[in-house]
C-alpha cells in the first residue's frame, strides 16, 4: 500500500497571473481516504492531475511512498484515476475497457478473464462484459470506469468529482458504495469535490482548498468545530459571521458587546463566527442586559424535520443592513421550540469563534448569559448536529 | 386505446372544410414535389440509362424503339476508352492517397496544437472553394506551363490535389477536434504510450470521419474535370475529360450514355460502402468545424 506526499506543489498556468495552485503541501497516509474540497476554480482538479502526471507542475515535488513520480509520465505513474466526465472508450466493449490496461502490461489471459470479472463484480455489474458504454446508463458507465482503474491494482486511487453528473440519489449511492469498497480494499484515495455533504460523509481527511491555496486539513469533525480561516468557517456548513471592533478584551458586534473573549491580540477589527446550534434563547424580560443579549424578530420559522431553522431580523447587529437577506441570523431550534414568525426573541451565542488577519482563530464559550426560560436552553442542547444540517447549507 | 383516440380528431378533420383545404393542398405540395423530382433528377437518369440501351430511339416514342447492347461492346473497346478508365482509377487513387498522407497529419496538428494563424490557414483553404476554379486553374496553368508540367501526370495530379484540400483537412480536423481529451488521457492513464493510444484509442475514433474524407475525395477526384482538362491537355485523357470531348464531338448519343453510366458505377459502389461504414451523421458532423 501507498502513502502520497505533495511537497510545495505549485501550478501556474502561462494565461493566468496567479498561480492555479500555490505551494500545497499535504501528507496523505497509507489507505487513508482523503478529499480535496473547494468552491469550482479553486484548483482542486489541477492538484489531482498533478498526482496523476496530467499537469506538470511549475515547482514542487509529489512522492508516492517517498518516491518521487514527478518527471514521470502517467503511463508510468502507479495512479489510476476515474475521471468526472465519462471517459469509457466508446468502441470497446466494458470487458475489453477494463482488461486494455492488464493487456498492455502482458498480464496472461486467465488472469485477465478472472480480473475483469471479479472488477465487475466489486462494482456490482457482474454479466455487463459484452455491453458497450452506449448501452449502460451514466452511473453504470463511472462504475466501469472505477473497475478499470481498480484492476491494475495501482499505489494511489485518484477521483476527480466522479459522481458529480449524476442525479442526487444515485450519487449519494455510489459515494456509499466508493466508500465500502474503498475500505475493503485499503487503497489510498484522493476525492475531489466541490460537495461538503460528500467531502464530509467520504473522507478520513478533508484538504479545503481556497484560490489555490490549501486552507485546512483537518478531520471532518475539527474542520466543522474549529474551521482554520474564515473561508472555511464561511464555507463548510452554515455559518453567521459578523464584523466585530475589538477595544482592549472587549468586544462589540454592532451595537452588542460581546462578553467571554479574553486573550484576543492584534487587529481592533475581527470578524465573529456563530454556528446557528450555538444559540441560547428565550422570550426577551426587562432583566436583560440589553447590550450584551441581543433582541430581533423571528422572520422565518421552518420546520425541517428533525429540527427547525430560525431566521431571526437583529437590528443593530450587522454592519450592511441594506441587503437584509443576507443579513438574518440564522439559527437552529429544537422542533419543539416555540418559535412562530413575527415572535420576539432574545438570544446570546453560547459558542463563537473569533478571526484574525493574524493569529489562529479562537474559541470563545460562554455559558454566563441565561434568557427567562431555562427549559429551552437545555432542550437546545439536544440539537444534534447531522450531516443534513450541514447539507442545507449556503 | 392510443389508435382509437386518434382517429377521432382525423374525421373531425375530414369534416371541417378549412381544415379539409389545408390537407389537401399539403398533399398537393407533396405531388408536385415528387413531379419536379422527377423531371429534375429521375427524368434525366431514365433518359442516359435509355440512351445507353437504345440501338433506335426515334423521335414520338417515349421509349428507345430498339433496345440492345451493340454500343456498350463499341464505346468499351474504343481505344481512348479503354485508355482512360485505368488512367483515371490510378489517377484518383494516386491523388487520395498523396492528399492523404498530406493532410492527415495537417489536420491532427490544426486539430490539436495551437500555433499563429491557426484560423486563417484553415479558412484559407476555403479559397480554393469560394473563387471561380476556372480562373485559379488558369493562373495555376500559367505557373504549371513555366516548369513544364503542362500535358504531364504530376501536373494534373498536383491540380487535384488542389482540390481535395479543403475536404481532406476540415472533416478529419473536426472529428480529432470532437474527440474528448479525457478519453486518451483515461488510456495514458492506464500505462498506454502516446503512440498506442493514438493507434488504440484516437484513430478508431476518428475512423468512419477518416473514411468519409477519404472516400469523397476518391470519388470528387474521379470526377474532376475542369483541372485535369486545362494542365492534362493534349496528353492526359481521363474519363471526365474523354466524356466531355465525346459529347461535344459525336453525333452518336449513345458513346456518351454508356460513358456516364460508367463514371457512375464508381460512385454508386463507394456510396454504398460508405453508407454501411460511415454513420450518417458524421459526413454533417464533419464540416462543424
Ligand atoms: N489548462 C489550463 N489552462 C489555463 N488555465 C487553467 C487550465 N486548467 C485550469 N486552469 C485554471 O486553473 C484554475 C483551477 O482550475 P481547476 O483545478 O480545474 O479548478 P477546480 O477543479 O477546483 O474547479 C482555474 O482558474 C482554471 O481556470
Ligand atoms: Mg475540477
Amino acid at each position: 500500500m501507498a502513502t502520497l506526499e505533495l511537497i510545495g506543489l505549485t501550478k501556474k498556468f502561462a494565461a493566468n497571473n496567479a498561480a492555479a495552485v500555490h505551494d500545497v503541501n499535504l501528507n496523505v497516509g497509507d489507505g487513508e481516504f482523503l478529499c480535496i474540497l473547494g468552491p469550482s476554480g479553486c484548483g482542486k482538479s489541477t492538484t489531482l492531475r498533478m498526482i496523476g502526471g496530467f499537469e506538470e507542475p511549475t515547482a514542487g515535488d509529489v512522492r508516492i511512498d517517498g518516491q518521487s513520480v514527478v518527471e514521470l509520465p502517467p503511463n508510468r505513474r502507479p495512479t489510476a484515476m476515474v475521471f468526472q466526465k465519462y471517459t469509457l472508450w466508446p468502441h470497446m466493449r466494458v470487458f475489453d475497457n477494463i482488461a486494455f490496461g492488464m493487456r498492455l502490461h502482458h498480464v496472461p489471459k486467465e488472469h485477465i478473464d478472472r480480473d475483469v470479472k471479479n472488477a465487475l463484480q466489486m462494482v456490482g455489474l457482474s454479466g455487463y462484459e459484452q455491453r458497450y458504454p452506449s448501452q449502460l446508463s451514466g452511473g453504470e458507465q463511472q462504475r466501469v470506469a472505477l473497475a478499470r482503474a481498480l484492476v491494475l491494482q495501482p499505489k494511489i486511487l485518484l477521483l476527480d468529482e466522479p459522481f458529480s453528473n449524476l442525479d442526487a440519489l444515485l450519487r449519494v449511492r455510489l459515494r456509499e458504495e466508493l466508500h465500502a469498497i474503498q475500505r475493503r480494499i485499503q487503497i489510498t484515495a484522493i476525492f475531489v469535490t466541490h460537495d461538503q455533504e460528500e467531502a464530509l460523509s467520504l473522507a478520513d481527511r478533508i484538504a479545503v482548498m481556497n484560490a489555490g491555496h490549501l486552507e485546512q486539513l483537518d478531520q471532518p469533525s475539527q474542520i466543522y468545530a474549529y474551521p482554520k480561516t474564515l473561508f472555511v468557517a464561511d464555507f463548510i456548513g452554515v455559518m453567521n459571521i459578523f464584523n466585530a471592533t475589538r477595544t482592549g478584551d472587549s468586544l462589540r458586534v454592532g451595537q452588542y458587546a460581546l462578553k467571554g473573549a479574553t486573550g484576543v491580540r492584534g487587529d481592533s477589527n475581527l470578524s465573529i463566527a456563530v454556528r446557528p446550534e450555538d444559540f441560547t434563547f428565550g422570550a426577551p424580560t426587562d432583566s436583560h442586559n440589553s447590550t450584551e443579549m441581543w433582541r430581533g424578530v423571528i422572520d422565518q420559522s421552518i420546520d425541517l424535520g428533525h429540527y427547525r431553522k430560525v431566521l431571526v431580523v437583529v437590528p443593530g447587529l450587522f454592519e450592511n443592513e441594506t441587503t437584509a437577506l443576507a443579513h438574518r441570523l440564522k439559527v437552529y431550534m429544537p422542533k419543539s421550540a416555540d418559535a412562530k414568525e413575527g415572535d420576539s426573541i432574545a438570544l446570546y451565542p453560547t459558542r463563537y469563534l473569533v478571526y484574525t488577519d493574524h493569529t489562529q482563530p479562537i474559541e470563545v464559550r460562554n455559558q454566563a448569559l441565561r434568557t427567562s426560560d431555562e427549559t429551552r436552553r437545555d432542550d437546545l442542547s439536544s440539537v444534534a448536529v447531522s450531516s443534513d444540517a450541514l447539507a442545507n447549507s449556503g | 386505446m392510443a389508435t382509437l383516440t386518434s382517429a377521432t380528431p382525423t374525421r373531425e378533420m375530414a369534416l371541417n372544410p378549412t381544415l379539409l383545404w389545408k390537407r389537401m393542398r399539403r398533399e398537393l405540395l407533396s405531388v408536385v414535389l415528387v413531379v419536379v423530382l422527377f423531371i429534375v433528377i429521375i427524368g434525366p437518369m431514365l433518359t442516359v440509362i435509355f440512351w445507353a440501351f437504345a440501338e433506335q430511339w426515334r423521335y414520338p416514342s417515349l421509349v428507345p424503339t430498339k433496345w440492345g447492347l451493340s454500343y456498350w461492346q463499341e464505346t468499351l473497346t474504343r481505344a481512348d476508352v479503354t485508355a482512360a478508365l485505368p488512367l483515371s482509377i490510378g489517377l484518383a487513387t494516386i491523388v487520395t492517397f498523396l492528399s492523404a498522407v498530406i493532410c492527415l497529419p495537417a489536420s491532427y496538428a490544426f486539430a490539436r496544437m495551437n500555433f499563429p494563424g491557426r484560423q486563417g490557414f484553415l479558412l484559407s483553404f476555403l479559397a480554393t472553394n469560394a473563387f471561380p476554379r476556372f480562373g485559379l486553374y488558369v493562373s495555376i496553368a500559367v505557373v504549371f506551363f513555366r516548369l513544364n508540367l503542362i500535358g504531364t501526370l504530376p501536373g494534373v495530379i498536383l491540380i487535384q490535389i488542389v482540390n481535395t484540400l479543403l475536404l481532406m483537412i476540415w472533416i478529419p480536423t473536426a472529428a480529432f477536434q470532437n474527440i474528448d481529451r479525457s478519453l486518451e488521457e483515461a488510456a495514458l492513464d492506464v500505462g498506454a504510450s502516446r503512440v498506442r493510444v493514438f493507434l488504440q484509442i484516437t484513430l478508431p475514433l476518428v475512423l468512419p470521419a477518416l473514411s468519409a474524407a477519404i472516400l469523397l475525395t476518391f470519388v470528387s477526384t474521379f470526377y474532376e474535370a475542369q483541372g485535369a482538362l486545362i494542365i492534362g491537355v493534349p496528353n492526359i485523357q481521363t474519363m471526365p475529360v474523354l466524356m466531355y470531348s465525346i459529347i461535344n464531338s459525336q453525333v452518336i448519343v449513345q458513346y456518351g450514355a454508356v460513358i456516364s453510366l460508367v463514371l457512375w458505377l464508381p460512385s454508386l459502389l463507394l456510396l454504398t460502402f460508405a453508407q454501411r461504414f460511415v454513420r450518417g451523421n458524421t459526413i454533417s458532423a464533419g464540416f462543424g468545424v
